[in-house]
């Protein structure tokens, strides 16, 4: 394998400009939609006192899995010693710090109290896996930038392994808390179950790769650099396998509480008559997500297409985001079950009167607010990958192929 | 030169004193309608309280919130009631509205206080 | 900056003056004129435990006394519909401390009215899951939220088995200077802990159930009313099998 040269992305000047541009209008337009909410208060959102978390708590929780998962390429490269990784590590480190990045701030920017960021940095409940992840993300950014450090400084390049071990059990440590977030609430069927932790884990190798596959193919194409076969197959496969390891999870989860004559109403709900939430759990969660892409990247045509690639990692992603839609929103949506055995025939405070769902409709300012995160991450991206050398010169299959015989 | 120097010094304490005094006697409300208006000093000395009034207030809602102890001499509400004037009719005036007490010293020191977007600024509530 | 010639006679002026202030002061600090009006002087401990026990068959259908009486009590009565918001949209997103609850025995069709408030769990959730300890138990057992340090998160009103939290939507003109509530802050029934620790014993909501459906006291008093009626009636927790040792237990659901 010949020596990796890393250059800056070379788009042209005017292109890259633009590019940055339109995501700073997004990320403006997102800064005014968070001013209105933060001012009017929260009742210019869809949110309520049933539906407690909107679709900003989607587009973080699906950032934040997505960054944690991102970090997986560097890490086979570093930890498991797979050489043909190591030349992909660079941007895998840096998407997985934007995805967090934009993530947060899409979470912190929705809080009642977003001044009060401070009082969160300082008081600590440390039973509550919030409180803990505050730890685990920013540990998660500082570990990663270390990381990246000793990726690109040649003068500790000998510290990598270590790097990144520590970077990916810390990762798996905390994609374990995210999910446990709704792993740990009793109160709610949807959510109370262990498997929630390795759900997300698994989600979030899918997620970020299939972000780390977009970002990369489109920057390598703008810039006209080769991306061999060797690499993007390799790449594919990999997303093959994660998507049907996510498949495995969901099928368990929902197994094993269709097994439970207790989660039967909540199983009805999510897989038969909850509407909306019906309609993006098969339509997003299993066929966009799962069934389709897997179809895609194993058909051994389309599978091999660049075309095919794009297509199926979008739609790994646009899965995702249907499946936290449903785990976040519609958990919520379904009436707890407080009194076993009666049904509940009128209420003042919508406790889910003849299982009435609770009703969300996502508004404006929470999809400005969402689609602004995304924007953030691909400005630090871009910045990032302009300015500094994390983009290998070359993958062509003959520079980045350790097996790679010419003719 | 010494003469100019004495004159310049001279006016500058006049104008500090001018300030001091100002903000002490700084009213756009009805004056002594206030309950603290006819007083001296209350909770503590007016100097202190000027530096560490914030310090009580911090420590007491803690205090209040997580003891229940509401015998106290620095209770919020304890201030807003003592300090809150009433307006030419009678009516009591938002006591961090502008020109009354606390915007007196907060808007010359440019501190936002946050304490009004959720206790009432009138005494007796509403 | 000020010089003191005459330390004594000052000091004294100040003291007599000090003392005027005070009793002149003092009454307006103290909101409620209840029979044993005595604003708490030493902390709260765990000697007491406030609970409440719920007769369910002495709620009325169609009564809402003790949601009329929270709400007064407790300034939720103040609240106004934000501009643009529509009813619906209000109905859905302003805050509600007790409300009523009617439910139908699956096989028996039997029906039967239950006010529902936060149940004061001694392993509360929400306490649990305050990533900031806003959400706290007090050590007489009342559960409620410190909005000083409450930073809107909600993790807690996902977490809450009895959906009894509130989320303050809207920017608040009117408020109770016994009940401060602002926009952005998680708020739920906190036992009337105002008038608790002014030296009150009762509830608004149970002051006003003229049922007398509620019995609110000290758990921990075997004299007390709430006591003795949990030892004369057979009584349960909601959702007992959370394990929460609820301070509030309903009879006859």
């Amino acid at each position: 394998m010949k020596k990796m040269h890393f250059r800056e992305w070379g788009i042209e000047s005017t292109r890259y400009w633009g590019l940055l541009a339109v995501l700073a209008g997004l990320a403006a337009v997102a800064g005014i939609a968070v001013l209105y909410m933060e001012h009017e208060g929260h009742w210019v959102t869809g949110m309520n006192n049933q539906v407690v978390w909107g679709l900003p708590h989607v587009f973080a929780i699906f950032l934040i899995v997505a960054a944690s998962g991102a970090l997986n390429v560097a890490s086979i490269g570093s930890v498991f010693g797979k050489k043909m990784y190591k030349p992909l590590a660079p941007l895998s480190a840096l998407l997985a710090v934007s995805l967090l990045i934009g993530g947060l701030l899409v979470l912190v920017l929705d809080l009642g109290q977003p001044t009060r960021l401070i009082v969160a940095m300082t008081k600590y409940n440390f039973k509550s896996i919030f409180a803990w992840n505050i730890y685990l993300y920013v540990g998660f950014l500082v570990i990663v930038v270390a990381y990246l450090w000793t990726m690109l400084d040649r003068k500790v390049n000998k510290y990598t392994k270590t790097a990144g071990t520590i970077a990916f059990v810390w990762r798996l440590i905390l994609t374990t808390g995210t999910g446990s977030i709704f792993g740990f609430l009793v109160a709610r069927q949807g959510y109370d179950a262990a498997i929630m932790a390795p759900m997300f884990i698994i989600m979030s190798f899918a997620y970020g790769l299939a972000f780390y596959l977009l970002v990369l193919m489109y920057a390598f194409k703008a810039d006209g650099r080769e991306l061999g076969d060797a690499i993007l197959f390799r790449l594919k496969n990999l997303l093959g396998v994660f998507v049907a390891a996510v498949f495995y999870f969901t099928v368990v989860y929902h197994l094993t509480n269709l097994y439970g004559t207790e989660n039967h109403a909540y199983e009805a709900f999510i897989l038969l008559n909850g509407g909306i939430y019906t309609f993006l759990f098969w339509g997003g969660w299993m066929l966009m997500g799962l069934l389709l892409p897997m179809g895609i990247l194993y058909h051994p045509g389309l599978g091999k297409t660049r075309g095919g690639i794009v297509a199926a990692s979008l739609m790994v992603l646009l899965g995702g985001m249907s499946a936290i839609y449903v785990i976040v929103i519609g958990g919520q949506a379904f009436p707890m079950a407080m009194f076993p055995g009666q049904t509940i025939i009128a209420s003042g405070f919508f406790d889910g009167v003849n299982g009435q769902i609770a009703s969300y409709s996502p508004s404006l300012p929470e999809l400005l607010l969402g689609i602004g995160g995304v924007a953030v991450v691909l400005i630090m991206t871009f910045i990032a990958i302009r300015m500094l050398r994390f983009l290998p010169e070359s993958l062509a299959d003959d520079v980045a192929d350790p097996h790679h015989v010419k003719g | 030169m010494m003469a100019s120097r004495k004159i310049i010094t001279s006016l500058l304490t006049a104008l500090t004193l001018l300030f001091v005094v100002g903000l002490t006697y700084a009213e756009t409300g009805v004056k002594g309608t206030a309950k603290a208006d006819s007083l001296e000093s209350c909770v503590a000395e007016t100097p202190f309280m000027r530096r560490n009034h914030f310090e009580l207030i911090l420590h007491q809602r803690d205090i209040t919130v997580h003891e229940g102890i509401r015998k106290t001499d620095d209770s919020l509400a304890g201030c807003v009631d003592c300090h809150a004037r009433s307006d030419a009719a009678g009516k009591p005036v938002a006591v961090n509205a502008q020109g009354e007490f606390c915007a007196a010293c907060h808007d010359q020191v440019a501190v936002s206080i946050d304490c009004f977007s959720c206790h009432t600024t009138i005494p007796g509530g509403e | 900056m000020s010089t003191q010639p005459d330390k004594g006679r000052r000091a004294f002026l100040g003291t007599a003056a000090g003392a005027a202030a005070l009793t002149t002061v003092a009454p307006g600090v103290f909101l409620h004129a209840t029979a044993n009006a005595a604003p708490r002087a030493d902390a709260v401990t765990d000697q007491v435990r406030w609970g409440m026990l719920i007769d369910t068959s002495k709620c009325a259908d169609g009564c809402s006394d003790c949601v009329s009486a929270c709400d007064k009590e407790n300034g939720l009565d103040l609240m106004i519909k934000p501009e643009g918001a529509t009813d619906e949209q209000w109905a859905q997103q302003k805050p509600r401390w007790i409300r009523s609850v009617t439910i139908k025995d699956n096989l028996t069709d039997r029906v039967t009215t239950l006010p529902m408030m936060c149940q004061h769990c001694e392993h509360p959730p929400c306490v649990d899951v305050c990533p900031t300890g806003a959400s706290f138990r007090r050590d007489d057992g009342i559960v409620m939220v410190d909005r000083h340090t409450c930073i809107g998160c909600r993790y807690c009103m996902m977490a809450c088995p009895y959906k009894a939290r509130s989320f303050i939507h809207e920017n608040i003109q009117l408020k109770e200077t016994a009940a401060p509530r602002g926009k952005g802050c998680v708020e739920s029934c906190n036992f009337c802990v105002h008038r608790l620790d002014d030296g009150g014993t009762t509830t608004a909501c149970q002051d006003a159930c003229e049922h007398e459906a509620i019995v609110f006291g000290d758990l921990k008093d075997p004299g007390s009313a709430v006591a003795q009626a949990l030892q004369s009636y057979d009584s349960v927790q909601i959702r007992a099998d959370l394990k929460l040792n609820t301070g509030v237990r309903y009879t006859k659901i």
